[in-house]
């Protein structure tokens, strides 16, 4: 049984292909990176995942279930969770509401109950205030909990963000761009939390990232995409070395 | 300034978040109930209508303050509300039967008004739900076996359990009591996940659905929420006028609703009761005006020109709406002497569009 | 019958046609667009009935004056604003359109009466084979397109016009460029006011000069949703679709249907295309 497998996928807007045939497979419990130069069609495959965008050809299987014919929040509810390029937060909300909101596939009780608050809400909100509470243990949250998130820096926000697809409890974690727009220390940090998200929590990552350093220091094995076709596939090592990644980030030597 | 020291999640489930809190609310639950002793018939009759559209603000905090929609259409729910409890009541049901069918027909109407809702947004959106009021208006003129038309329907006053609650002491009780229980409810949603997942669509739609929200199923839950909180204010409001007829449920009563949230401060449950007040308690304030104005200027137009005034004033100046300068005259004291002019500014930015290009 | 539907329509796409042309630059839909024009016609009254001008005289007059009501208007009000959500902007245009038909009422000579504006063409008819023409309608007809026809060769060929649909396409775009995105805003409402001006002129022997009679630009909703919101020959079409669906209602269906059947057709429209028949479709990047 594959665990995460993407099949001869692809889209076109208008007469543009933005992402065409690509097919790869993603192990459990490993973190499979997707690199490109901008505009390659990293982003699109990852909305195509969520099925933000109908595809036009090819299928996604997770765990050997097809999600063609679901709707974007049932990718959810399938355990498949993930992060935006730009931030994508529940802006005036507090960071406890943004990750509670990620809890909210684990959803127990109904609109009745909850419209008295019966005994069971209470019991069943407190269960998800404790799952949180953990993701906010692990990310180091705790100063911001009760910030609203729109005050916060962006460096705090993308933690945030990272916080609320992980409190979702997914079985796969798509992560775009976790360290656009982060200083050295930061994509450090995030660096770290990527591997222990890996080896602790058991949650298998496909990310999208530009920063080699840090596609080379988590990802077991990366995608080079160009132009929307995949180019090269292995280890971050062969990846670099492959003569058509270089030439589709350098150009073609004279 | 008051520090919290918290000691278990339970605390932050709480309604009431510390002592303060309930003493101050406890002293308002005892002034409004000794009110009717206190207030003559005239402040009383001003205090139903005050009761009775906090239930409509709140409803419509629930849609716009909450989950993001706009609605130009509630007028309509209004109508239904109290259309079916004056059929309902004529033909002998008790209140008690025919207050929840009021709010479950309204619910229903709400529920297919949020169907084009999933589709629509913004501008198109208050369009469809103003093209569905004038609509609903229209159908209650000219159905006229059931509405009795533009003749309307005359309703007598509740009674229930061997209570009469035709006179003003009574019906206010019983207003207060559907406001409180109204205002627990949506408290009680707003700390739950039904309440978190109308935010998060209010916010971002797409990071939503991305955390599992289903946005078909809330937003419809919202529209249909949202007009079984106005039905109850329509059978309310029924009875209250004691006569309905269709020029009562107009385009120009939604906008009047509407203003109730943007009034009060969007987003603030305790703005929908405090935009109720001044939505009922300005028309008031015009008309002793009028006794000192020149006849020209205090003609029928003088309520149109200070209503919108004080709508465009408000948006310009005090966009948290009553609420929100409530919320920055009191942290001006909490913090006298460091408070800071731009604690509550907003950004200046350049318009955000969504089109795709 | 046909004809009368496409006169009444062609009053509704001009006022549609304010509402694109404000909706094209900024994204919000002035809800006092049926308030500009009633104050349009109170304009064109008074320089007509009251000063005695002629009729091409008072339409410019009318224009002019409503130009600079609506760059008045956008500095006063919508320019605090600017960037802020739909919601928002929406609600200030209804509070100015409150203001316009409250302030009417106080100004001496206008007040809450119901006046006529005299025009040239009054109630002539004549006859083609067996069609019957009535010159107002007619009249209505060819200033509108001649309007229409100004306004593409102004878009299309002066440098405001092309920095006006810069302004529209990308604002952030535009004033890197170095358009004044604030000014043109201005210029945008100034135009549109003028346009709603336009139609109160029109419109005036139809339904006369009266301080309500703003709300049948409730009607010109529907015409600007049908066409597309951001597009102008949508707001044409729109306007011609619920005119003539309104005669031919008011003609073939039970009493009553006249007045929601525009309504009626919008609920539709957006059902199926939820940004009107020449709307772009939206879609959020991330």
């Amino acid at each position: 049984m594959s665990f995460f497998k993407v099949d001869n996928l692809g889209i076109r807007f208008g007469g543009v292909v933005a992402v065409d045939k690509v097919s790869f497979e993603v192990k459990r419990g490993e973190c499979y990176t997707i690199i490109g130069p901008n505009g390659a069609g990293k982003t699109t495959i990852f909305n195509l995942i969520g099925l933000l965008y109908p595809a036009t050809s090819g299928r996604i299987f997770l765990e050997d279930r097809e999600l063609t014919g679901f709707s974007p929040h049932q990718v959810a509810d399938l355990g498949i969770a993930r992060t935006f390029q730009n931030i994508e937060l529940f802006e005036h909300a507090t960071v406890l509401q943004n990750l509670l909101i990620g809890r909210h596939r684990h959803r127990k009780t109904s609109l009745w109950q909850e419209l008295i608050f019966t005994g069971a809400t209470r019991r069943a909100e407190l269960a998800q205030r404790e799952a949180v509470e953990k993701v906010i243990d692990f990310l180091d949250l705790a100063k911001v909990r009760d910030s609203l998130v729109a005050g916060l820096p962006y460096g705090v926000r993308k933690v945030v963000e990272l916080g609320r697809a992980l409190a979702t409890e997914p079985k796969l974690l798509l992560l775009d761009e976790p360290s656009s727009g982060l200083n050295p220390e930061e994509t450090d940090d995030m660096a770290f939390w990527i591997e222990d998200i890996k080896r602790h929590l058991g949650v298998t990552v496909l990310m999208v990232e530009h920063d080699m350093n840090l596609v080379s220091r988590v990802s077991d094995r990366v995608l080079a995409l160009n132009l929307g076709s995949a180019i090269a596939e292995g280890t971050p090592a062969e990846v670099q070395a492959h003569p058509a990644v270089i030439e589709a980030y350098l150009g073609k030597a004279a | 300034m008051r520090f919290l020291f918290k000691t278990g999640y339970a605390q932050d489930l709480r309604l009431f978040k510390h002592g303060g809190q309930v003493f101050w609310y406890g002293l308002l639950v005892a002034l409004l109930l000794a009110a009717p002793f206190a207030v003559g018939e005239y402040g009383m009759s001003q205090l139903h209508f005050i009761l009775i559209y906090s239930i409509v603000g709140l409803g419509l905090m629930l849609l716009v303050g909450f989950t993001g929609q706009i609605s130009l259409g509630h007028a309509a729910f209004l109508a239904v509300g109290a259309y079916t409890e004056a059929l309902l009541q004529a033909r002998g049901l008790p209140f008690f039967v025919s207050l929840p069918v009021a709010a479950l027909l309204s619910g229903a109407l709400g529920w297919v008004l949020g169907l084009p809702a999933l589709r629509l947004k913004g501008t198109y959106l208050a369009i469809a739900t103003l093209a569905f009021n004038i609509i609903v208006e229209e159908v209650t003129a000219r159905w006229e076996g059931l509405t009795g038309g533009n003749s309307g329907l005359h309703l007598k006053p509740i009674e229930m359990f061997g209570i009469d609650f035709g006179g003003d002491a009574s019906f206010y009780y019983l207003c207060l009591a559907l406001t409180v229980l109204s205002i627990l409810a949506l408290m009680n949603l707003l700390r739950s996940p039904t309440g978190r997942a109308f935010v998060a669509i209010r916010d971002s739609e797409i990071s939503a659905s991305c955390m599992g929200v289903n946005l078909a199923t809330y937003k419809t839950m919202s529209f249909a929420l949202s007009a079984a909180f106005t039905g109850i204010a329509g059978a309310l409001y029924a009875h209250k006028v004691s006569f309905i007829s269709p020029e009562q449920f107009t385009l120009l009563q939604s906008i009047e609703l509407i203003t109730i949230v943007i009034l009060g401060g969007v987003g603030f449950i305790h703005g929908a009761v405090l935009g109720a007040a001044f939505v009922i308690v300005l028309p008031q304030l015009i008309s002793i005006a009028k006794d000192y104005l020149p006849s020209n200027i205090a003609g029928s137009g003088l309520q149109a020109v200070v209503f919108g005034l004080v709508l465009i004033g408000f948006i310009i100046f005090e966009p948290l709406g009553l609420y929100g300068r409530w919320l920055k005259v009191r942290t001006w004291f909490e913090l006298f002497p460091f408070y800071r002019r731009g604690m509550f500014r907003r950004q200046k930015s350049y318009m955000k569009s969504e089109r795709l290009k | 019958m046909l004809l009368a539907g496409v006169a009444q329509g062609c009053v509704y796409a001009l006022v549609a046609l304010g509402f694109v042309l404000i909706y094209k630059a900024t994204e919000t839909v002035n809800f006092a667009q049926g308030d500009l024009m009633m104050l349009g016609g109170f304009f064109a009254l008074t320089s007509s009935v009251i000063l005695g001008w002629p009729y091409w005289a008072t339409i410019l007059f009318a224009v002019v004056a409503m130009a600079a009501v609506g760059m008045l208007i956008e500095r006063l009000v919508l320019r605090p604003v600017l960037g802020q959500p739909a919601f928002t902007v929406v609600m200030i245009t209804i509070g100015v359109g409150y203001v316009l038909r409250g302030v009417v009422t106080m100004i001496p000579g206008w007040g809450t009466e119901t006046y006529t504006l005299p025009t040239p063409f009054s109630e002539g008819t004549f006859k083609v084979g067996e069609v019957i023409f009535a010159v107002q309608q007619l009249a209505v007809i060819g200033m509108t397109a001649a309007l229409v026809a100004a306004l593409y060769v102004f878009f299309r060929f002066s440098k405001l016009g092309v920095a006006m649909q810069a302004t529209s396409q990308n604002q952030l775009a535009a004033a890197y460029m170095g358009i004044p995105v604030r000014r043109v805003n201005m210029m945008i409402w100034g135009l549109s006011a003028g346009v709603a001006a336009f139609a109160g002129i029109l419109l005036a022997p139809v339904t006369f000069v009266h301080s309500n009679m703003g709300f049948i630009g409730l009607k010109a909703f529907p015409a600007a949703v049908v066409g597309g919101f951001g597009s102008v020959p949508g707001a044409i079409v729109g306007g011609l679709i619920i005119g003539l669906v309104e005669a031919f209602a008011g003609r073939y269906m039970p009493e009553g249907f006249k007045d929601v059947a525009a309504y009626v057709v919008v609920l539709v429209v957006l059902m199926f295309k939820p940004s009107g028949i020449f709307g772009e479709t939206a879609r959020k990047k991330v």
